[in-house]
């Protein structure tokens, strides 16, 4: 089993990584994207055992800043 | 009165740190991050650098290192406790200062020496300063802009929490002078007690005027007097 973790920085923080990444779509002449957000995916091997609850714990206590960034777990 | 300086791997401030206190007559000890004590201590210290490589988020994992429940615990009791740098990321990752730091918005990692305003001087970390001087001293991170929800910083300016802001040299809080796109300046909190400290400038490289700058002194002198360690000047 797999949990696929992204995440992404929260809608209302500055994220200049994402700007200088639309920047250069622009710059690379294809135009109608509006904007870029960068966050990160993580991948967890999971041996079975262990509990969505605990895995929404990593996601919120390690994996992610609830303070900056939002996650989305998906365990399959 | 002794002062730790806790270590974590990839901590790179720990010796300026050490000097810059031990020359204030500060006797010293440096804790491993695996160590599970830091009582006895009348001041922690958690330098600057970049713990375990930045991996994930600044300071995201240096939080869960053993050291840092003994940490929390004394924060808790009331121990000074200051973060510089990565100490100040690594103190927001373990929730002992509200806020987060993140990427400088020009992307830039940034080195050089800039202005803060001294917002507060009542305090444990600023009384020797007056209100509103001004201090010289250099900032050296890639993800310092200091952010939080509105919320936090409305809380943060009505408890006087903002200890200093970047400004320019007449002490105007401009955007100009804002050298990373912190939030309203900002460039060092404390928690509503008022022991525990964090901010991004590195007072301990502007403790010797040979080193362009001696301000960051006015910081260490707050704290060392209050703790009994050195005498009001």
């Amino acid at each position: 089993m797999k949990a696929k973790v992204i995440v992404s920085p929260k809608q209302n923080i500055l994220d200049p990584q994402g700007v200088a990444v639309r920047d250069a779509i622009r710059h690379h002449g294809i135009e109608g994207v509006a904007s870029v957000r960068v966050g990160k995916f993580i991948e967890l091997e999971l041996t079975g055992a262990v509990e969505e609850k605990a895995l929404h714990e990593i996601c919120r206590d390690l994996l992610s800043n609830p303070v900056i960034e939002d996650y989305h777990l998906v365990v399959e | 009165m002794k002062a730790a300086i806790i270590r974590f791997p990839g901590s790179n401030c720990d010796q300026d740190c050490h000097l810059a206190l031990r020359e204030m007559g500060v006797e010293v000890d440096y804790v491993w991050h695996k160590d599970t004590s830091v009582a006895g201590y009348d001041l922690i210290v958690l330098p600057g650098g970049f713990s375990y490589g930045d991996y994930l988020r600044c300071g995201a994992i240096a939080r869960f290192s053993p050291i840092m429940q003994s940490v929390k615990a004394a924060a808790a009791a009331g121990t000074y406790v200051l973060g510089i740098c990565n100490g100040f990321q690594i103190l927001c990752e373990a929730g002992l200062l509200p806020g987060a730091l993140i990427r400088n918005r020009s992307l830039h990692f940034i080195c050089e020496h800039i202005r803060v305003r001294v917002e507060n001087n009542a305090t444990a970390w600023t009384h020797a300063a007056t209100q509103g001087q001004i201090l010289r001293i250099p900032i050296a991170h890639g993800e310092g802009s200091y952010t939080a929800d509105a919320a936090t910083l409305l809380e943060l300016n009505q408890h006087r929490q903002i200890l200093l802001r970047y400004s320019d040299e007449r002490g105007e809080v401009t955007d100009a002078a804002n050298p990373n796109g912190a939030a309203e300046n900002i460039a060092g909190i404390c928690n509503a007690a008022g022991n525990v400290f964090g901010l991004m400038p590195h007072p301990e490289r502007a403790c010797d005027p040979r080193l362009g700058s001696s301000d960051g002194r006015i910081l260490f002198e707050s704290i060392l007097t209050k703790i009994g360690a050195r005498k009001a000047a």
